[in-house]
């Protein structure tokens, strides 16, 4: 199979003749069409209905977020972040602050951990609403699309009552947080929480009871544990095959050593597997709130006390001629940490994402290289699409769950 | 000609005019009603902006399709680009002559006006060969747009359409054999005028349950409509067989598309539920009574019940896949309509009553459910 290549557009693994020969068509899916997702463009070859082959075509979303942050302060650089998954900006942020902080050496408050656990729960349950809805309505389940959709509202109405931002929030910064946790937040926390756990149950019963849903699931887009370790996938896609992998267990970060959860894992590795794993995560998720909400005290402190990282707080840049002075040069010219790499990863509800973050001894960093969970589950695409229906396409791109954004970058 | 042939030529006309604009008004209105509710059922709003509650929302909707470019892609076949929709709208609306909305003819002024358009001897039989010229208007659309969507989506619905078409036929065969007449109107006077228990009358939906039930999943599938709406699955096909369409051309499909629903609603109405058929006659109440107690308004409820079942389950079930829906047609429903025609018949010619067409049906139900729970094999996962 050769690459047919017209004026650098990417068009089949077939040439024309061999096209011709087996009465393929070569059908173009996407970047605009309503289920990639975003900006994906598939190169689908079909026999009839049946793909023959499909050729991932990324790069419609490229921002170059990774070369801007070289030309970026580090507390600049955290902006990026956000925009990367945009479906989990909060995951982002706690990634590359805890990368940040390693390279700083900055200690954090146990509360601030505490907190940033929440936070990035809440994170994955509404990232998982909007896959579930979205999975819902590539089957064709128009209705579950916008009951998750307004699921996940409210936890960005939470968001928002903490940073003002819905979903670009930033709020999880090197050294601490943005600010602290508004009055009453938690009670919202937990009415949110009562509101949303009978709802997974709901879901339960609309998808996975419905022999129709089970039909267009079931051995469909089976992925081998042993492709699952050849194609790098991890989280729910990889545990789905049998891959027990979760960052949050096997390398705890932030405060997640604290927290009693379980990770579950499949063996099937088709889209069924792979939606039943995320369901486990929800309740999971609800779970370690639940857990956080015993845990964080409702007012104190919110970031480290390190001046050379963070701030002061207002008051005391009116009080003392110190504080204004680090206040100044914080914000003219941010910190420099000592030369040196560090490789932070976490848990993102995709999988697993690391920042590679290289230091020159600048105010910037000089290298920033982001593995994101996305980028080999599209790569994966052409192995599981493999002799399947047009139809089931979208079913598996929906259940395998990657964000553009995230794979370009 | 005589006076007499003119008359009926003229009454025949303003009726055919009367009904294609009750069913265009009904269109509009079923789109509207059908974006409240299914907007209600999942906790939305719908549209509620244009006149009080939206209410103009179809005039508007309208307005905007008729004003809108008529974009045509380079490739496309002109003529028949510019026909199908034609083909698609004219048959639907065709279809709906030989529906009786009424039992008997009204006498108005001395006129002696009939609540059908037609009332052919072979009514079902052009039901059913009218409708299924429908593909026409769909493979053709799909063909001509020259897009590899549109061609997919128009295939779908052709492989679909001649597939369920089997299974809608002998599904209606069953009640047919019991009335033993083609004729709509015979249909509903059998349903009507013989009682349930002691005669071959009642409602032919008690007597014939499982013809029925496969009658009505194979309209669902004959007219596109979820969980059967593979033609026009938007999530993978854009938006199927009229993907190129746009302005008044998009919407003569849409038309149809409702139209047919209406169609098929009404063919359910008249065959299974006793068409205008409400509660039971009786002389010796008052003249209130006696005017609601059946007639039209009792046809429009039970065609606009079955309307709503069409809304209630786009919002519930997920699609279904196409070998998924083959398997269903040709495995499924296909068989299980020939065995219960075979109970029909033999019931048929034995004379039963209908109450002993239900017995009879329903053990057979029993029966296949049974066997078809032993048979199964133990499922490994």
């Amino acid at each position: 199979m050769s690459q047919t290549m017209i004026t650098g557009d990417i068009v089949s693994r077939f040439t024309q003749e061999q096209l011709d020969q087996n009465g393929y068509t070569v059908m173009n899916m996407g970047p605009q069409h309503p289920s990639t997702h975003g900006v994906l463009r598939l190169v689908l070859t079909l026999d009839g209905e049946r793909v023959v082959d499909c050729v991932p075509d990324i790069g419609f979303l490229h921002t170059g977020i990774e070369k801007t942050a070289e030309v970026k302060t580090y507390n600049q650089a955290l902006t990026l972040t956000d925009r990367m998954d945009y479906l989990a900006p909060l995951s982002n942020n706690l990634g590359y602050s805890l990368a940040v902080e390693k390279l700083l050496g900055v200690n954090i408050p146990e509360r601030v951990s505490h907190i940033r656990v929440m936070l990035a729960e809440l994170q994955r349950i509404s990232s998982h609403m909007v896959w579930l809805g979205t999975s819902g309505l590539d089957a064709g389940a128009m209705s579950m699309f916008l009951y998750c959709f307004q699921d996940r509202e409210r936890v960005l109405d939470l968001f928002e009552n903490i940073s003002g931002v819905r979903m670009m929030t930033s709020f999880i910064m090197p050294g601490g947080l943005m600010a602290d946790l508004t009055e009453g937040f938690l009670d919202k926390v937990k009415e949110f929480l009562d509101y949303f756990e009978p709802h997974i149950e709901m879901y339960h019963g609309l998808l996975t009871g419905n022999s129709i849903w089970l039909n267009r699931t079931k051995k469909v887009g089976v992925l081998s544990a042993e492709q699952a370790k050849d194609y790098l996938c991890t989280g729910p896609v990889a545990r789905a095959s049998g891959v027990d992998w979760d960052i949050r267990r096997d390398f705890p970060y932030a405060a997640y050593a604290d927290y009693d959860f379980k990770v579950p894992v499949l063996t099937e590795g088709d889209s069924f597997a792979r939606y039943m794993v995320r369901m486990a995560e929800l309740d999971e998720s609800v779970k370690i709130v639940r857990q956080c909400l015993t845990k964080i005290s409702p007012s104190g402190v919110y970031r480290t006390d390190d001046r050379k990282v963070v701030a002061p707080p207002k008051w005391e840049i009116a009080r003392s001629m110190e504080s204004l002075i680090h206040h100044f040069k914080l914000f003219t010219e941010g910190y420099a940490p000592t030369p040196g790499e560090v490789f932070q990863r976490v848990e993102s509800p995709r999988g697993e994402l690391a920042f590679h973050i290289t230091s020159d001894g600048s105010n910037r960093p000089y290298r920033m290289h982001v593995r994101t969970p996305s980028f080999p589950h599209v790569q994966v695409m052409p192995v599981i699409l493999q002799g399947h229906l047009l139809a089931d396409v979208v079913v598996v791109l929906a259940s395998v769950d990657f964000v553009l954004g995230d794979v370009d970058r | 000609m005589t006076l007499e042939a003119l008359g009926f030529f003229v009454a025949v006309v303003i009726k055919a005019v009367l009904f294609s604009v009750a069913l265009l008004t009904g269109f509009a209105y079923m789109t509207y009603g059908e974006r409240r509710i299914v907007a209600r059922m999942q906790w939305r709003v719908g549209p509620n902006k244009v006149g009080p509650w939206g209410l103009l929302q179809p005039a508007a909707d309208g307005i905007k399709l008729l004003f809108k470019e008529q974009l045509q892609p380079k490739e496309a076949k002109t003529f028949l680009f510019v026909l199908a929709p034609m083909i698609s709208l004219v048959v639907a609306l065709s279809a709906y002559a030989v529906i009786p909305i009424d039992k008997d003819p009204v006498n108005i002024f001395g006129f002696n006006i009939e609540p059908w358009v037609a009332n052919p001897s072979i009514a079902m039989l052009y039901l059913l060969g009218i409708s299924s010229l429908g593909v026409y208007g769909i493979i053709l659309g799909g063909w001509a747009s020259n897009n590899k969507y549109a061609l997919l989506g128009a295939i779908r619905s052709s492989a679909q359409l001649i597939s369920y078409e089997l299974a809608l036929g002998t599904a209606l065969v069953s009640p047919l054999l019991m009335v033993g007449s083609l004729s709509l109107r015979d249909v509903v006077a059998q349903q009507l005028d013989h009682s349930y228990l002691n005669g071959d009358g009642g409602w032919l939906i008690l007597a014939q349950p499982v013809a029925f039930f496969l009658y009505w999943t194979a309209a669902v599938a004959e007219v596109n409509r979820a969980p059967f709406d593979l033609p026009e699955a938007e999530q993978e096909l854009g938006a199927g067989y009229h993907t190129e369409y746009s302005g008044m051309k998009f919407a003569m499909f849409f038309m149809a598309e409702y139209v047919n629903m209406f169609t098929v609603s009404s063919v359910a109405t008249t065959v299974f539920l006793g068409g205008p058929g409400g509660l039971p006659v009786d002389e010796t109440q008052g003249l209130v009574y006696r005017l609601l107690a059946h007639g039209p308004h009792w046809f429009l409820l039970k065609v606009y019940f079955f309307m709503f079942v069409f809304i209630w389950l786009r919002a519930t079930f997920p699609r279904f896949r196409f070998d998924q829906l083959m398997r269903i047609g040709w495995q499924f429903l296909l068989p299980l309509g020939l065995i219960n025609l075979g109970v029909t018949a033999v019931g048929v010619a034995m004379q039963w009553k209908s109450y002993q067409f239900t017995i009879a049906v329903m053990s057979m139900l029993v029966t296949l459910v049974s066997l078809s729970l032993l048979n199964r094999k133990p499922q490994h996962h």
